[in-house]
């Protein structure tokens, strides 16, 4: 019997020729990435005496939930997490270059195959590129600074065959939602994916990122594509290691295979305050909102502010509501500024915050008061997520965020877009 | 660390997520502040809660951010244990990094309700209803998370690591 992505990532990183779903390993961990939260374990590594890290090459450093620092506090943290990256020697230190997981893949450091860890939940995001990857909290990842491993169980893989045609007005934020309500948010958890078919197939690799991004949210550790040329394309210019394609054995072993259809599918809409109550825009009813947002490691790229863009070109963001764009990394920015998004959002009204997580975690800007509604392109509407635990958090695609962002209430986006990124 | 612990039960639902027991905007806030937000859902939990009691909660317990700051706020509040159907993984993941005892067992929402008195063994992961007089089985810890736990935490498996390093 053959071995899923999950299996044959855990055995390299373990040194074992095969593993087993269910089975414990110690692995070796490739690359470890921090943001903000390596201040944590930079106190914490210090205060054992540890000096040097067990190996400084494979750490990624970057401050993205809260640059430009709004408090003095923060401003002490970012100061300390470069000290502690000048101290431990860390040449991957990323700056302010974005959302963590953007210039992770931006710059690099995610190839097919390898077994990455970081502080963030959303580090699933790399399994776009046929990566197998994680969030951990500050005392896993000062073990794993420390030591280089870390204890592991081989999940199970499930399968989502997506299959269909693509219709208009449909990215890839309605799929993962789609799977959210029709599967539950559970349905993954302890458990890889894969994400395979016809239109995983045809995915940019910006769409796949969003579903693997969103693979946490029902409740995987891993959340895997296979690594096609496609990938191979990208990340050639990225770095100066040879890529390779990577997918499971054709005889991998599955817990389950699910199929998904998106003929029929409707542009979708998670409700509060939980990711997994989901419901075609169709059914949303009169839902006015204060607030758009788009962007995140969810949907902050380029591919993401171009149809929003598009559909806010010659068109103004309702006077009842503020939209604030927050593109995913300073690359991002860029490209956006030379392709002239950005001047459509400001002509449209819209507001661009610097690159970041943005509002998005709730901590550095753009939160809410109570009462107030937002719809997000982000990856979870838990109860006060955004700012007042009064508030209320609905999440779409970027389509759907630009266009209820024009009418000041939840809005099908196919009233002003009739196409897809899907095709 | 005991591992037979003893303590009056909250109950609470499924999908209880950790943004809930850890807001962000209140992480950098001193403790007293803090405190009083953590599951914030219920807002007599944090006023009332006792040192010793035990939530007892339905599905995907702590689903969502890897801040380890929703088992720790718990841990510090002097919550003895949670015992739930299921946990998000990089919850539990961090309870056992930082040796705050989880115990994975299906069947427990219905075997208990708020103020019943629990009795949970942590070894075995065997769940005592004292007040019904109910007794389920829970998934035991594997070796290494026992080990964890017993020492008080990864970061003392890791000092005990570091030192053997050095003396070897």
């Amino acid at each position: 019997m053959g071995m899923t992505m999950a299996e044959k990532v855990l055995a390299r990183a373990s040194g074992q020729k095969r593993v087993k779903a269910g089975q414990y390993v110690t692995a070796s961990v490739d690359r470890m990435m921090a943001h903000e939260a390596f201040a944590s374990c930079f106190i914490t590594l210090k205060r054992l005496g540890v000096n040097k890290l067990y190996d400084p090459d494979r750490v990624v450093i970057i401050l993205d939930h809260y640059f430009p620092a709004p408090t003095v506090r923060m401003a002490q943290g970012h100061k300390l997490i470069r000290q502690a990256v000048e101290e431990f020697g860390i040449k991957n230190f990323l700056g302010h270059a974005g959302i963590c997981h953007q210039a992770m893949v931006e710059g690099g450091h995610v190839l097919p195959g390898r077994l990455i860890l970081a502080t963030d939940s959303h580090t699933t995001t790399y399994g776009a590129l046929g990566a197998a990857s994680a969030g951990i909290g500050v005392t896993e990842m000062s073990y794993v600074l420390a030591t280089g491993e870390l204890w592991m169980q081989v999940p199970p893989t499930i399968r989502f065959d997506l299959t269909g045609k693509p219709v208009p007005g449909i990215m890839s934020k309605d799929i993962v939602l789609y799977i959210a309500g029709e599967f539950s948010t559970e349905i993954a958890q302890y458990r890889a994916i894969e994400f395979t078919g016809e239109v995983a197939k045809r995915m940019s690799l910006a769409s796949r990122m969003t579903l693997s991004n969103m693979g946490v949210e029902l409740g995987a550790k891993f959340a895997f594509f296979e690594a096609d040329e496609k990938t191979i394309d990208y990340l050639k210019e990225r770095t100066t290691e040879t890529p390779s394609r990577f997918g499971p054995d054709p005889d991998a072993e599955y817990e389950t295979e699910h199929s998904v259809d998106i003929t029929a599918l409707e542009p979708q809409v998670a409700v509060p305050h939980n990711p997994g109550n989901v419901k075609p825009v169709s059914e949303i009813g009169d839902q006015p909102v204060d607030q758009a947002f788009l962007g995140s490691c969810t949907n902050g790229r380029l591919e993401d502010l171009a149809v929003a863009a598009q559909i806010l070109k010659g068109r103004r963001v309702n006077p009842g509501t503020r939209l604030l764009v927050t593109p995913a990394s300073q690359k991002v920015m860029l490209d956006a500024t030379r392709a002239g998004y950005v001047e459509t959002f400001l002509e449209a009204g819209a507001h661009i915050t610097p690159a970041g997580c943005g509002p998005c975690p709730g901590g550095h800007m753009g939160l809410l008061a109570s009462d107030e509604v937002c719809i997000s392109s982000t990856n979870r509407n838990f109860r006060g997520r955004m700012g007042s635990p009064e508030s209320q958090l609905f999440l779409g695609s970027p389509a759907t965020v630009a266009a209820s962002a024009i009418t000041g209430r939840i809005t099908d986006p196919r009233q002003f877009w009739s196409e897809t990124t899907l095709s | 660390m005991d591992m037979l612990i003893k303590g009056r039960v909250w109950k609470f639902g499924h999908n209880v997520d950790t943004d809930v027991m850890a807001p962000w905007n209140s992480l950098t806030e001193p403790w007293e502040e803090r405190r009083k937000v953590i599951l914030h859902i219920r807002p007599e939990f944090a006023q009332e809660a006792k040192p010793g009691d035990i939530i007892v909660a339905g599905r995907n317990w702590g689903c969502g951010s890897s801040r380890e700051n929703a088992p720790e706020n718990l841990k510090n509040l002097g919550i003895g244990a949670v015992v739930a159907e299921t946990y998000g993984r990089i919850y539990f993941r961090n309870s056992v990094a930082i040796a705050f005892p989880n115990i994975v067992c299906p069947g427990v929402h219905e075997a208990f309700e708020e103020g019943d008195e629990m009795e949970l063994d942590l070894k075995t992961a065997r769940v005592r209803n004292l007040t019904r007089d109910i007794e389920i089985s829970g998934q035991p810890y594997t070796s290494e998370m026992l080990n964890i736990l017993e020492k008080g935490g990864l970061l003392n498996v890791l000092k005990e690591r570091l030192s053997n390093e050095v003396g070897g």
